[in-house]
C-alpha cells in the first residue's frame, strides 16, 4: 500500500482492514452476539469459545465501512485469552486507541465491536445459567 | 491506477492549463485596470465569456456571469432569484435529488419564511413533472431542476420541464455541473433561464463557475461589493481559472461529441461486465443517463469498504453515496428519494469516466469489482 491519507484512517486502521485477523465464525460457539443494524449500514458479529471463563477462540464477522472491520478485527484480538470479566471491560474508546484512533464521524456507528463482543460474553452466561437450569431443575 | 470518479473532479486539460497559466505569470494585473495589462486580463475574461457562452449556446456572451465555483452559481441561482421576484410570490420548488448546493440555500431561504416544495422523482431519478405542474402556483418564482444528477447520471426531461415552468410564469434554474461537456446543451432550445456551470468540471482549474443568466431574467446579488460582473458577483476576478475555464469549454464543444462516444463505448462495457456481478444492480436511468456515467448497488456490502478495498488493493478510485463517507451518517438522499431502502442504499457505488480511460480499463475493473464483492461478502453476516 502506498503511505497516503485514505479517509482520515491511522495506519493500523488500514492494517486491519486490509488483513482482519479472526474472520468467520466460531463452530458451536459458546456465545454470540450480534450487535447494530443493516438500516444503520452497520452490522457486527462475534461469535466465542470459552474454557474456564477464558476467551480460547473468537471470531467476527461484518457488515460496514472500512472502520467497521477494523474495530471488529481489533476487539478480537485485544479479547483472545483474556477472562470475560476483562473482556467485559474492553471499551469502544478502548478499541478506537489501540487502533491509534478513529475519524471522529466514524466513533458513533461502526465502532460497535466492543459491544458484540459484550453480548456475545452475556450471551455465554445466559446459556450457562440456563444449562445449569436445565441440570437442577429435574432435582426440584 | 484508474481514476473513475471525474463526477467529484476532472484532471485539468494541459491544454486549457498552458492557455490559461500566462495569466498567473505573465498577463497578471487585474482586469478593473486601466493600463494595457489589466486590458489584457479583461480581455482574457471576455474571451472565456464567449467561448462558455457557445458551449451552451446562449444568446450573447453577456448571459454569463462568472463566479467563483458551481456552488456559488447555484447560490446566486437560488437566492438571488427568489428574493429578486419576492413581490411575485415567496414559493420555490426543487427536486428532491439536487446537490446540496441547491438545496441548502432553498432550506435556508424556507427559515426566512419562503414556500419550499420538493419535486419527487421516479425509480430512475427523472422528476415527476405531474407533480411539477400541479404544485407550480402563481406565487412560485424559481424551479431548481439539474441536467443530469452526478450520483445516478439520470438526465432529467429539461424542456418539458421548461414548458411547465413557463406556463405559470416561473423561472427555472438548471445546475448543468454534471451535464456540461458529456451532452448538448442549448439554454435557448432547452427554455433555460439559468444555468450553473462549474469550470474544473469540463477540465478547466479549479476556482472558476459560471451562471448564464437569460435576457430579462431578474436577480439580485447576494454578494456586494466592488460591483465587477455586473454586480452580481464581486470580487477581483480569477482571470487564470475564468481563462482555463474558458479554454476548456472551448474544448469540450469541438471534442465532446467523439470524446463521448469513445467514453461511452466504455461505460457500456463496464456496465455488462460489473453487471455479472450477483445481487448487482444499476441505480439511475438506463438509458436516459451521461454517457460517461455508471452507477450500482451492491446487496448486503457497503459502499465505503468497496471504496476502501478498491483504491487499497487495486489502485481504483471510485464514489459512493455510502453514509460512511458523509458527516451525517445518513444515505444519500438521492437514493433514498429513488424509493431504495436505507440498508440498499448503503452499497452504492459510482465510476464516472474521462479522458484517462479506456477499453483496459475493463477487464481490469470488472475483476476487482468481483473479488471486492467477494471479499467482502465473505465477511459479512448478511
Amino acid at each position: 500500500m502506498e503511505d497516503r491519507p485514505q479517509i482520515g484512517y491511522s495506519k493500523k486502521v488500514m492494517e486491519h482492514f486490509m488483513n482482519p485477523r479472526n474472520v468467520g465464525d466460531v463452530e458451536n460457539a459458546d456465545g454470540i452476539g450480534t450487535v447494530g443494524n443493516p438500516v444503520c449500514g452497520d452490522l457486527m458479529q462475534v461469535s466465542i469459545r470459552v474454557e474456564n471463563d477464558v476467551i480460547t477462540e473468537i471470531k467476527f464477522k461484518t457488515f460496514g465501512c472500512g472502520s467497521a472491520i477494523a474495530t471488529a478485527s481489533m476487539v478480537t484480538e485485544m479479547a483472545k485469552g483474556k477472562h470475560i470479566d476483562e473482556a467485559l471491560k474492553i471499551t469502544r474508546q478502548d478499541v478506537a486507541d489501540e487502533l491509534e484512533g478513529l475519524p471522529p464521524v466514524k466513533m458513533h456507528c461502526s465502532n460497535l465491536a466492543a459491544d458484540a463482543l459484550h453480548e456475545a460474553i452475556k450471551d455465554y452466561r445466559a446459556k450457562r445459567e440456563g444449562k445449569k437450569e436445565a441440570i437442577e431443575e429435574p432435582a426440584r | 491506477m484508474v481514476y473513475l470518479d471525474h463526477a467529484s473532479s476532472v484532471p485539468v486539460d494541459p491544454r486549457a492549463l498552458a492557455f490559461a497559466g500566462r495569466y498567473l505569470k505573465e498577463e497578471y494585473a487585474n482586469p478593473s485596470s486601466l493600463y494595457a495589462l489589466g486590458l489584457s486580463a479583461k480581455q482574457a475574461v471576455e474571451e472565456a465569456r464567449a467561448r462558455v457562452a457557445a458551449l451552451v449556446h446562449a444568446e450573447t456572451p453577456s448571459t454569463i456571469v462568472f463566479t467563483g465555483s458551481a456552488t456559488e452559481s447555484n447560490n446566486l441561482a437560488v437566492r438571488g432569484t427568489a428574493l429578486r421576484n419576492r413581490k411575485k410570490g415567496k414559493s420555490i420548488l426543487v427536486s428532491a435529488i439536487e446537490h446540496v448546493s441547491v438545496l441548502n440555500p432553498a432550506r435556508d431561504l424556507q427559515k426566512q419564511g419562503f414556500d419550499l416544495g420538493f419535486v419527487p422523482v421516479d425509480r430512475y431519478g427523472v422528476v415527476d413533472l405531474v407533480f411539477l405542474e400541479e404544485n407550480l402556483a402563481p406565487e412560485t418564482t424559481v424551479v431548481s431542476v439539474h441536467y443530469a444528477n452526478d450520483e445516478i447520471g439520470t438526465v432529467e426531461p429539461i424542456r418539458e420541464a421548461a414548458a411547465i415552468v413557463h406556463e405559470k410564469g416561473a423561472y427555472l434554474h438548471v445546475n448543468a455541473t454534471a451535464a456540461a461537456g458529456r451532452i448538448p446543451i442549448d439554454v435557448q432550445e432547452d427554455g433555460i433561464d439559468l444555468l450553473t456551470l462549474s469550470g474544473n468540471d469540463l477540465g478547466g482549474p479549479r476556482g472558476a463557475g459560471a451562471l448564464y443568466i437569460g435576457p430579462g431574467v431578474k436577480v439580485q446579488t447576494v454578494m456586494p461589493g466592488g460591483g465587477q460582473e455586473k454586480g452580481l458577483r464581486s470580487g477581483t476576478e480569477n482571470v487564470f481559472a475564468i481563462a482555463g475555464m474558458g479554454e476548456a469549454a472551448r474544448i469540450a464543444a469541438m471534442e465532446m461529441e467523439d470524446e463521448m462516444a469513445r467514453e461511452k463505448a466504455i461505460r457500456d462495457r463496464l456496465i455488462e461486465e460489473v453487471l455479472t456481478i450477483e445481487e448487482s444492480y444499476l441505480t439511475g436511468h438506463p438509458d436516459f443517463r451521461l454517457p460517461n456515467h455508471a452507477s450500482f448497488r451492491f446487496s448486503r456490502i457497503e459502499g465505503e469498504s468497496i471504496l476502501l478495498n478498491l483504491d487499497t488493493f487495486f489502485g481504483i478510485q471510485v464514489a459512493t453515496g455510502s453514509a460512511c463517507t458523509s458527516r451525517t451518517l445518513e444515505p444519500s438522499h438521492v437514493l433514498i428519494a429513488i424509493g431504495l431502502k436505507h440498508e440498499e442504499a448503503h452499497g452504492s457505488v459510482v465510476m464516472s469516466l474521462g479522458r484517462s480511460n479506456s477499453t483496459e480499463d475493463v477487464p481490469l475493473v470488472g475483476r476487482a469489482m468481483k473479488e471486492t464483492v467477494m471479499r467482502l461478502r465473505s465477511i459479512s453476516p448478511l
